[in-house]
């Protein structure tokens, strides 16, 4: 299964959390987008599906 | 001082802190504290797996509350959609809400702006937009059911100061909700004009995390909102032409 995770290929993810794991160890102060929509921290589980595009995301600096 | 209301909150500081352009965590965290203020704004971004230390951890500490904005959307879609991933990362539904016409001026979208503010209203957020030194405009943000309005001093990172004075005395006069003069303040004396002008807070980032002296400044800051709200309720006297003596000529030797 391919999916892009923050912009790069993946194929070795196969859930929303996994997805999370792979790119930061936090647990707060992250929300995820599926195919540009919110997921709930309550729906990680969430299966994902090939051709699937995951954004992690966290807070920053910033005006 | 008297206290700034925004929606059912109530904040003792009039002084809202931007994050955007600090060098690092030890000098953000240093200037959070020198402002005074209670209430700073984050980006949303990608995770950074390089990144040491999270900035969320830098805002708790120093005992702040988290305002995200969306900082780099030109349309009011994504716009919505940054500020509900937003609302679920950092559990808050208040949005300083950006959406920016181009990447040269940074200068706010109006059309997809207001058109964003509706939909985000209507969604439950509290919204917080900045907004040109349009008083139609923020009229129009105004009556969709934005808790305050935030028109710029002058674009975003130019330290320009209050290019309109005018106008953003005009937004002040009209609105029945809290003015935030957002983006363009260079140095303390804009902050106390802004003040003076009627405006309820100043919002600013650049002017404190790119000052030679961060803290130092976020204290000027703090002093300058201070002293331009106080001499608002104060009430300046009126500009004459000519002098009038604060000393009386009465009882005066003839020499």
């Amino acid at each position: 299964m391919n999916i892009e995770l923050n912009g790069r290929a993946r194929h070795d993810v196969r859930t929303i959390a996994e997805a999370v794991a792979a790119v930061t160890e936090a647990e707060r102060g992250i929300a995820v987008a599926l195919n540009g929509e919110v997921v709930p921290r309550s729906e990680w589980d969430r299966p994902l599906a090939d051709g699937d595009t995951v954004e992690v995301l966290t807070a920053t600096q910033g005006g | 001082m008297d206290k700034l209301q925004i929606a059912d909150r109530t904040f003792g500081s009039r002084l809202i802190l931007g994050t955007g352009g600090a060098a690092n965590h030890a000098q953000l965290a240093d200037a959070i504290t020198a402002s005074g203020t209670e209430l700073v704004t984050v980006a949303l971004r990608r995770v950074d797996p390089r990144a040491e230390g999270s900035i969320v951890d830098v805002i708790e500490r120093c005992g702040v509350d988290v305002l995200p904005n969306t900082a780099g959307c030109f349309t009011a879609e994504q716009a919505v959609r940054t500020a509900r991933l937003a609302r679920e990362a950092f559990e808050t539904d208040w949005v300083k809400l950006e959406v920016i016409g181009d990447e040269d001026s940074l200068l706010p979208e109006p059309v997809e702006l207001l058109d964003a503010a509706e939909t985000l209203v209507g969604d439950g957020f509290t919204v917080l937009p900045y907004t040109n030194d349009d008083p139609i405009l923020a009229r129009r943000l105004e009556e969709a059911g934005c808790a305050a309005v935030m028109p710029l001093a002058a674009p975003i990172g130019t330290g320009l100061g209050i290019r309109n004075p005018h106008n953003l005395a005009l937004i002040c006069e009209q609105a029945g909700v809290p003015v935030i003069c957002d983006a363009g303040i260079g140095t303390a004396s804009d902050a106390a004009l802004a003040m003076e002008l009627g405006c309820a807070a100043v919002l600013l980032a650049t002017a404190v995390t790119r000052a030679a002296d961060p803290a130092l400044m976020a204290g000027a800051m703090r002093d300058a909102v201070r002293a331009g709200r106080a001499a608002r309720l104060a009430g300046r006297i009126p500009k004459r032409r000519l002098a009038r003596a604060s000393t009386s000529f009465e009882g005066i030797a003839e020499l």
